[in-house]
């Protein structure tokens, strides 16, 4: 009985684990490769839930598609942001922590506005896989856990192949190591860094949309997931795509199994105390080169 | 030097003399509720400035600090029915421990790696808040008032004074390392740490110090808020605004100064109570996320900052 409760415990973790690698995958890009501490990319999740609430509630259209569908704006959005960014702080070689506090007001901006229109109320959407549930042998897999988890294992392999095949998915990696060696070879470090940041910001649509499949949102509940993703992507090692995925499958079954054997209330605590233990003792994380 | 000090002196004698005769004066308790929040806000605004102005460590978990003063406060009165003069002294004590722990973690992390590390920090202490049931867990807790507020016409009143005398000290606090041989180590660690180590300052030291004093303002400013709102949840004392405002205030104000937090904690902590009562209290937040993120990019200098090119304009003139 205990073993059945501990290995549903572990699957549950591993599905959780699947969907935070969907919420750090912006944020490592972002703060792994560009170095840009984007605080606000839990806010940016947040709004994709409430684009894909409002495409579920008036349209009637499949939130995670409707993630899909608004991604390019997001993309487009996230290059203004760099823009923005880059001129504000970069430029001035200012950027980080004044830049951290930037992002922090920007958080705080989106959470207050989404207040402002829509309410502290949880929003949830209606989609046909939504409250059924897969039984295998003794597992119970909730299908709402289940397509998150198959939708951002999809979208992480699409980003690791596209910035480890294609000529500017290198770029990016390449920019992340040796900015001045970049432009030596005659690419613009600049618009490198804004499209990766349209990449990063786009995945927030998504992971957004598959935040509000698993459960209804908040405009607030963005907050729990700072420390949470933080935590995956120092621990993932800074930047490196498997070494997140991993790392956030880690962070999902500690807290699923936390959450199953000393009760949900303990749970949020599991990925800042991993967080802090990582950043005091191994900060490179466990995939980082030492 | 000397005169400078003795202008000090009886400029904050001058103000706790006012908010004496404020509190002589006034009967509309509200304005006591509003000067409270205000200077409530200066507190932390100059306890986070010693850090994160002083030293440029910056501090995004100052909601942890100002709750376990407040719950240090809540147990303790609970526990031993303590008077509220050792309830902050207590509060101070512990909230100092904890100041001093974050300043280790500085051994380790610099800049934006420091900065989650103490947000960590604040969501760690709020879990265990949360399941510490003896000050009511998630549920809050429910804190009766004293009959007894000294000669004060009532508690609020005296609660005012509390607050404003804390205000003074943490002036005075601050503006001692900022003038002091410890101030100038500090701005050395704030501009090149490795440099400043290599011409024997001792960095370490004076990290501590200034983590441990900022630990120990915000939990001094934490110890009469239960008194002061009667019910304290952990959503309310490990708001995340508690720590924006600690960090925006100083920022609008001016980090390089100890007059900077004051002057930004006055400004929008007023407005913000101004916002509130005239438009709503979604609006006052929004006007705190605006203001902080305008002056990052627009006047990074803060309104100190402002003062200053302005009077060396003129002087150029």
């Amino acid at each position: 009985m205990v073993l059945e409760l501990f290995l549903n415990a572990v699957v549950a973790g591993i599905l959780l684990g699947g969907f935070y690698a969907a919420v750090a995958l912006g944020l490592s890009i972002t703060f792994g490769q560009l170095d840009i501490v984007n605080i606000a990319h839990p806010a940016f999740v947040i709004v994709g839930s409430y684009t894909a609430y409002i495409a579920n509630e008036n349209f009637g259209i499949d939130p995670i598609l409707a993630g899909v569908l608004f991604a390019p704006v997001f993309f487009a959005a996230g290059m203004l942001i760099y823009r923005f960014y880059y001129v504000s702080f970069e430029r001035t070689e200012q950027e980080s922590i004044r830049g951290l506090a930037f992002f922090f007001g920007i958080m705080f901006i989106i959470e207050v506005v989404l207040i402002m229109v829509y309410g502290v109320d949880y929003r949830l959407v209606e989609a046909e896989y939504i409250g059924k549930t897969v039984h295998l042998a003794f597992f119970d897999i909730p299908v709402r856990m289940l397509v998150p988890f198959l939708m951002a294992s999809a979208m992480t392999l699409a980003v690791y192949l596209y910035l480890s095949r294609t000529f500017i998915g290198r770029a990016i990696l390449a920019v992340a190591q040796d900015r001045l060696a970049l432009q030596l070879m005659g690419a613009d470090p600049v618009k490198i860094k804004q499209l990766a940041m349209g990449i990063a910001v786009a995945t927030a649509a998504v992971a957004g949309a598959l935040l509000i499949v698993i459960g209804p949102v908040e405009p607030s509940v963005g907050r729990l997931y700072i420390g949470r993703v933080f935590a995956i992507v120092i621990l993932g090692g800074m930047g490196s795509i498997g070494g997140t995925f991993s790392a956030a499958l880690m962070i999902g079954i500690a807290e699923s199994l936390i959450a199953t054997f000393y009760g949900p209330s303990w749970a949020p605590a599991v990925g800042f105390t991993i967080l802090l233990l990582t950043l005091a003792l191994r900060p490179q994380g466990l995939f980082g080169r030492a | 030097m000397k005169t400078r000090n003795r202008t000090f002196l009886v400029g904050s004698a001058v103000v706790f003399l006012a908010g004496l005769l404020f509190t002589g004066v006034a009967d509309n308790e509200f304005y006591f509720f509003t000067s409270y929040v205000v200077l409530q806000a200066v507190v932390m605004a100059t306890a986070w400035n010693i850090l994160g102005g002083f030293t440029g460590y910056v501090n995004f978990g100052s909601a942890g600090f100002f709750a376990v003063g407040a719950y240090v406060s809540i147990a303790l009165n609970k526990a031993f029915g303590l008077p509220l003069p050792f309830l902050i002294l207590a509060a101070a004590v512990m909230s100092g421990l904890m100041g001093l722990a974050a300043g280790c973690l500085t051994l380790r992390l610099k800049g934006v790696y420091f900065a989650i590390a103490t947000l960590a920090m604040a969501i760690v202490c709020e879990t265990i808040v949360i399941n510490w049931e003896y000050v009511g867990g998630a549920s809050g807790a429910y804190i009766l008032t004293p009959e007894d507020s000294l000669f004060f016409d009532s508690y609020i009143e005296m609660l005012f004074m509390v607050i404003l005398s804390i205000a003074i000290g943490s002036a005075a606090v601050a503006r001692y390392l900022s003038t002091s041989r410890i101030g100038q180590g500090l701005a050395a660690i704030r501009d090149d740490e490795i440099a400043a180590e290599c011409n024997g300052v001792p960095t370490l030291k004076l990290k501590l110090i200034s983590a441990t004093v900022m630990g120990a303002m915000m939990g001094a400013a934490g110890a009469p808020y239960p008194f002061f709102v009667t019910y304290v949840d952990p959503a309310s004392a490990f708001n995340l605004l508690i720590a924006i405002n600690a960090i925006a205030m100083p920022m609008i104000g001016g980090t390089a100064t100890w007059l900077g937090p004051i002057i930004g904690g006055l400004v929008v902590g007023g407005a913000q109570e101004i916002i509130t009562v005239t438009i709503s209290s979604e609006m006052n937040l929004l006007v705190v996320g605006v203001m902080l993120v305008g002056f990052i990019t627009l006047a990074p200098k803060g309104i100190v900052g402002l003062f200053q090119d302005y009077l060396k304009k003129r002087r150029t003139r």
